[in-house]
């Protein structure tokens, strides 16, 4: 095993995630504690020229023609060849729709430990963000064997992981056989009747909102705010709100003068889309709720009580 | 006729206060309150919409916890067919390499085509366990998948991507889904149903003996976070806090 942090970098069609970069740098501080290297591993076809710009001190390239867009079956291929090889003292996958597919079946199938839900290095260890962003998780990595890591944002900027001037790339032999897994097409995001990502002022709401009746109320504050209402994951796949106007990992990036946060707890997930709203304000029962952690203003109060002297006061106003 | 099995675990309802255990390094599970992951919810959905689409059995499995019964009757009342509960040590909390070797174990047995889990629990540390699952079944994994439609030997799976886009992956049987969401919200079931199961229904207890741990996380601590800088908290009643939001609103020339 040597000293360096592999990087698998995430594109997808013809563009590098955000995550790659916020993984590059979370990886320049763990190879300070090993006093390895950091090592982007690329995979695609005829996909190099997206190595320009990474924040790494050099590439390793992979190309085939499976590689050619992302599927799993190919990519863990790929991967654990490399990896038995190079042996890297760690190596960093999204915690995303790409880097959940692979991180795990290779831990699996190289027998190697696994990290997931990074979001910081302290001196050489791994501090995870779990329960929805309540509890935190140091981990050390493993001194016989590649430790594998699934990396979300929070920690650090996409800017910290780039670079002026190009990395040196190498390439490496790939071999894939019959991969079981396909790519058959993309499906564009439906056309939505408002961008929430161009709003001024969002009302989000959360789990807490508890029926669709009630959307209602947030619908009301939004007309006197002028604004739009906007929702967290489990509301939309309740049916309640379409896709178009989710926040968060899966959903939109947002950042409106305003987000109002009516009965969301702020998961790592939904936050990724909201934390650079200019003024965050939360309304939660709960006092230790997450989001308060990166609201502007904060009210421990139930939503229900507060929505009528609100809209009373905002007709006052 | 598809033999789709779908796994599902119990996880903290964070709503509650969560602490850490006097070893410092795992949940407390004494007070810790637990409820099915809401993605196994998903999946259950999505297990019981393609039986009822094309045909098939449904095999539920779960390892013993507190409210584990009641969730697997609650599953059965939606319309599963079999329940299986695995029993071992799990009371203290295991990570979900130790879980995936045992569900993997129980799984096998069944020879499932298809094979639906949650995409991710909120307290997973060492990775999901679906492609854990996988690969000890030998079986490919596609996750953060919201539709899936099987025709013979193979299954389409919508994959989503950030910002609604959507990849159809076309995965050859059997496979191992981590479903984010099902076609349609979880149903609901009448308690009275669930009651009715609790009679009827029977639960296949297996034990799985010694859990392998390897592959986890090497987690030196735990603890709570705490912000650098935490939200300004508005006080009082609710005409107070409504009366300081639009002086607020105010400022920033919002109204
Ligand atoms: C792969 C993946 C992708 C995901 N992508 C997204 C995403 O894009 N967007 C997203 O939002 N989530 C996403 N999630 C889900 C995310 O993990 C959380 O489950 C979700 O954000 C929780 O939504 P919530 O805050 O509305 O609900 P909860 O976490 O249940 O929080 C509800 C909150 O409401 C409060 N509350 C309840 N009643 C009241 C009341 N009367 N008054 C005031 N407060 C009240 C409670 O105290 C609680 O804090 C994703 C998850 C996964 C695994
Ligand atoms: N303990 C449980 N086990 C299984 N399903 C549950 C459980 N609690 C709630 N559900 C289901 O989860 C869905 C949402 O329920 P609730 O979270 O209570 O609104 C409903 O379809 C319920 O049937």
């Amino acid at each position: 095993m040597n000293q360096d942090i592999f990087v698998v970098v995430e594109h997808l069609r013809g563009q590098v995630a955000d995550i790659s970069y916020i993984m590059l740098a979370a990886a320049r501080d763990l190879a300070q504690a090993t006093g390895g290297e950091v090592v982007a591993v690329l995979l695609g076809h005829n996909a190099q020229a997206l190595a320009s710009n990474l924040a790494a001190n050099h590439v390793l390239y992979g190309d085939h023609s499976s590689l050619a867009e992302f599927t799993s079956d190919a990519y863990t291929q790929a991967l654990a060849g490399l990896l038995s090889k190079e042996a890297p003292r760690a190596a960093f996958f999204g915690s995303t729709s790409i880097g959940s597919d692979v991180a795990g079946v290779l831990s699996a199938r190289l027998g190697l430990p696994l990290v997931s839900s990074c979001v910081q290095i302290a001196d050489g260890n791994l501090i995870s963000q779990i329960c929805g962003g309540k509890i935190m998780a140091e981990s050390a990595l493993s001194d016989e064997v590649t430790t594998l890591v699934t990396v979300i944002p929070g920690g650090y900027k996409p800017a910290q992981g780039q670079a002026q001037t190009s990395p040196a790339v190498t390439t490496f032999e790939v071999s894939i056989a019959a991969p079981r897994v396909s790519l058959k097409q993309y499906i564009e995001p439906e056309v939505a009747d408002v961008d929430i990502s161009a709003e001024n002022v969002l009302i989000a709401v959360g789990r807490g909102i508890q029926t669709e009746d009630n959307l209602e109320l947030a619908e009301e504050l939004a007309e006197l705010l002028g604004g739009v209402v906007c929702a967290s994951r489990p509301v939309v796949d309740q049916g309640w709100l379409p896709t178009a106007r989710m926040v968060g990992k899966s959903g939109k990036s947002v950042k409106p003068k305003l987000y109002l946060a009516l009965g969301i707890s702020g998961a790592p997930e939904h936050v990724e889309g909201m934390a650079d709203a200019e003024m965050i304000i939360a309304i939660n029962m709960d006092p230790d709720a997450p989001i308060f952690d990166i609201a502007t203003y904060g009210a421990e109060i139930d939503l229900f009580d507060l929505i009528d002297p609100l809209l009373e006061a905002l007709e006052g106003a | 006729m598809t033999n789709i099995v779908v796994l599902a675990k119990l996880v903290p309802d964070l709503v509650e206060e969560l602490e850490i255990a006097e070893s410092g390094t795992a949940l407390d599970m004494e007070w810790l309150r637990l409820i099915i992951n809401e993605f196994d919810n998903h999946a259950t959905e999505q297990a019981i919409i393609l039986k009822e689409r094309s045909g098939g059995e449904v095999t539920v499995i779960a390892p013993e916890a507190e409210g584990a019964n009641e969730m697997l009757y609650t599953i059965a009342a939606k319309g599963a067919d079999r329940l299986i509960m695995l029993k071992g040590d799990f009371e203290d909390g295991i990570n979900n390499h130790a879980l995936a070797r045992a569900f993997a174990g129980a799984a096998k047995e069944l020879k499932p085509d298809l094979v639906l889990t949650g995409v991710q629990a909120n307290d997973d540390l060492d990775g999901s366990v679906g492609p854990l699952v996988a690969e000890y079944l030998g079986m490919s994994y596609v996750g953060y998948i919201s539709g899936v439609s099987v025709s013979g030997e193979t299954v389409v799976a919508r994959k989503e991507y950030p910002g609604g886009l959507i990849a159809e992956m076309e995965v050859t049987l059997p496979a191992v889904l981590g479903i984010q969401a099902g076609e349609e919200p979880p149903r609901y079931v009448a308690i009275s149903k669930v009651r009715q199961m609790m009679k009827t229904a029977t639960i296949d207890e297996q034990e799985v003996g010694d859990l392998d741990a390897s592959g986890g996380a090497m987690v030196q601590r735990m603890y709570v976070p705490e912000a650098a800088e935490r939200a300004e908290m508005l006080e009082g009643d609710e005409e107070e806090v409504a009366a300081r939001l639009v002086e607020i609103f105010k400022e920033a020339g919002l109204v």
